[in-house]
């Protein structure tokens, strides 16, 4: 499987009339170039991550976010995020998880193709953007500590 | 389709007095509260809609000015296990037929009334009084080739990715059943209490307006009501869970 990602450079085309992507590399099972060239913000990642109608991510995992109750049973805890993967490997769990699990329930935060039947509102737009990609990634870097639940 | 649920149908229907069957009702995943109001008629908020579909079934109108009871009788007998087994084959249209449309088609060709609305209070409440006269029957789905299509088509939408969040059901309802999509806990999915009164809505709905309440938090485009996607996945989950029983008009959160 990594193998095979690694042989694997996807460069990601778009119609004029969707939402500008930015073009990632991937290589080895990450893609290790920023999306923007500008540092992520991770409070504001953070902000994003426990956000329901933005990050979703609580709805599927768990993480070092005491204050939030409710957090989703379907996926590992976030907490130590950062010394299980690398910045690189992050990113491409962040732009499409499917990248490295076909079946994933884990949804691509950063495709606007080949999705079917998507609501109106949707059409044509990635999860969350280019900058809050690189923002979410700035916050799981810095959860280097795995024995916070 | 998925594996795990092919073989559970398969054994349920082979065997239901010796295989262990791993289906739950969406009852089974309710809190003691919610569940006690679903089996005490007297605070079961669908028993309300059941009478008012008991007055209808009565009530003559439309240019024949003839009640549904005035060619079915009493209902306790006529209906008793319909509901358990549709959808069904429409020989005149040659096409699959859910109970709502059947209800729509007596009242239109036979009692020439205007047709109810899908998800509007009369057809709710003529579904629930149909529903009602199957209530602990086991789900029967009619044993006819001609719905392998539909079925075929509603297990491929099932498993199928939709929506902006790129979620099939299967995902949640199979892979991922017993646990929780945040604060709520995932079910199997199944069609047996339906129309049924959601707390969540307040009212009475059908399976068709829950399909659409998943689709809408998959970011997907819905299947209208009464559509041959709709009608399709209520034929497969109907099948999928044959055998269990009905619990119309079930409560869920
Ligand atoms: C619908 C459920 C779901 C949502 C929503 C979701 N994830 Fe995931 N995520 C998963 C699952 C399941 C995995 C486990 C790997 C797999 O199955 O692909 C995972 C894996 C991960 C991993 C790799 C973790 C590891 O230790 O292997 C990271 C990092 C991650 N998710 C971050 C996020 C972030 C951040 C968000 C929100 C922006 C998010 N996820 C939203 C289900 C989800
Ligand atoms: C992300 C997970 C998820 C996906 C995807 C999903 N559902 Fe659901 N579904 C749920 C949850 C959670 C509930 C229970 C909601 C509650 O109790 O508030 C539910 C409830 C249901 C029920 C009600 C069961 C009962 O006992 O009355 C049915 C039927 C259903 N879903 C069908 C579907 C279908 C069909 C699809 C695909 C079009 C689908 N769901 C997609 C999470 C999901
Ligand atoms: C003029 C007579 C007449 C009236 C009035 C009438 N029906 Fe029917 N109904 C029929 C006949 C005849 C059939 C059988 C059609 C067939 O087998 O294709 C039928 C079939 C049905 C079925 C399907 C039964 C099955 O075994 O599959 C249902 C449900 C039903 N009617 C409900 C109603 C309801 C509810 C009303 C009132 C709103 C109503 N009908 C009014 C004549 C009537």
């Amino acid at each position: 499987m990594w193998r095979l990602l690694g042989l694997l450079a996807v460069l990601v085309s778009f119609d004029a009339s969707a939402q500008t992507l930015v073009p990632y590399r991937i290589e080895n099972g990450a893609i290790t170039q920023s999306l923007t060239g500008v540092k992520g913000d991770a409070a504001k990642g953070r902000a994003i991550v426990v956000e329901r109608q933005k990050g979703l991510c609580l709805l599927c995992h768990s993480g070092p976010f005491p204050e939030e109750r409710f957090q989703g049973d379907l996926a590992p805890s976030l907490a130590g995020t950062g010394s299980r993967m690398s910045e690189g490997e992050i990113r491409l769990r962040m732009v499409d998880s499917t990248k490295v699990n076909e079946k994933t329930i884990m949804p691509p935060y950063y495709r606007s193709e080949g999705l079917e039947r998507v609501a109106a509102n949707y059409k044509a737009k990635t999860l969350l953007n280019a900058q809050e990609i690189e923002d979410v990634i700035a916050f799981l870097v810095s959860l280097k500590d795995d024995t916070q639940k | 389709m998925n594996r795990l649920a092919c073989l559970v149908v398969v054994i349920g229907m082979a065997l239901p007095a010796f295989a262990q069957d791993a289906r739950k009702s969406g009852f089974d995943y309710m809190g003691p509260d919610t569940q006690a109001m679903q089996k005490d008629d007297l605070a079961n908020p669908g028993m309300l809609s059941v009478l008012e579909g008991e007055t209808l079934w009565n009530t003559p109108t439309g240019k024949a000015q003839k009640s549904c009871a005035a060619c079915h009788g009493d209902a306790t007998q006529s209906m008793k296990g319909v509901a358990a087994r549709y959808p069904a084959m429409d020989d005149k249209t040659q096409s699959a037929i859910d109970l709502a449309g059947r209800i729509i088609q007596c009242r239109v060709e036979r009692q020439e009334a205007p047709a109810p609305q899908r998800e509007g209070r009369e057809l709710l409440s003529l579904s629930a009084f149909v529903g009602r006269q199957s209530r602990d029957m086991p789900i029967s789905p009619p044993q006819d080739a001609k719905l392998a299509a539909t079925r075929a088509q509603g297990a491929a939408l099932y498993s199928a990715r939709m929506g902006q969040l790129n979620f099939s059901c299967a995902q949640c309802h199979d892979d991922n059943a017993g646990g929780h999509l945040g604060a709520a806990p995932i079910p199997q999915a199944h069609p047996n209490g339906y129309p049924l009164y959601r707390l969540e809505w307040q009212s009475l709905g059908s399976l068709q307006r829950r399909f659409r309440n998943c689709m809408s938090g998959m970011r997907a485009e819905p299947f209208a009501a009464g559509s041959t996607e709709a009608i399709a996945l209520e034929a497969f989950l109907m099948e999928r869970a044959a055998g269990m029983k009905l619990e119309t008009p079930a409560v869920r959160p």
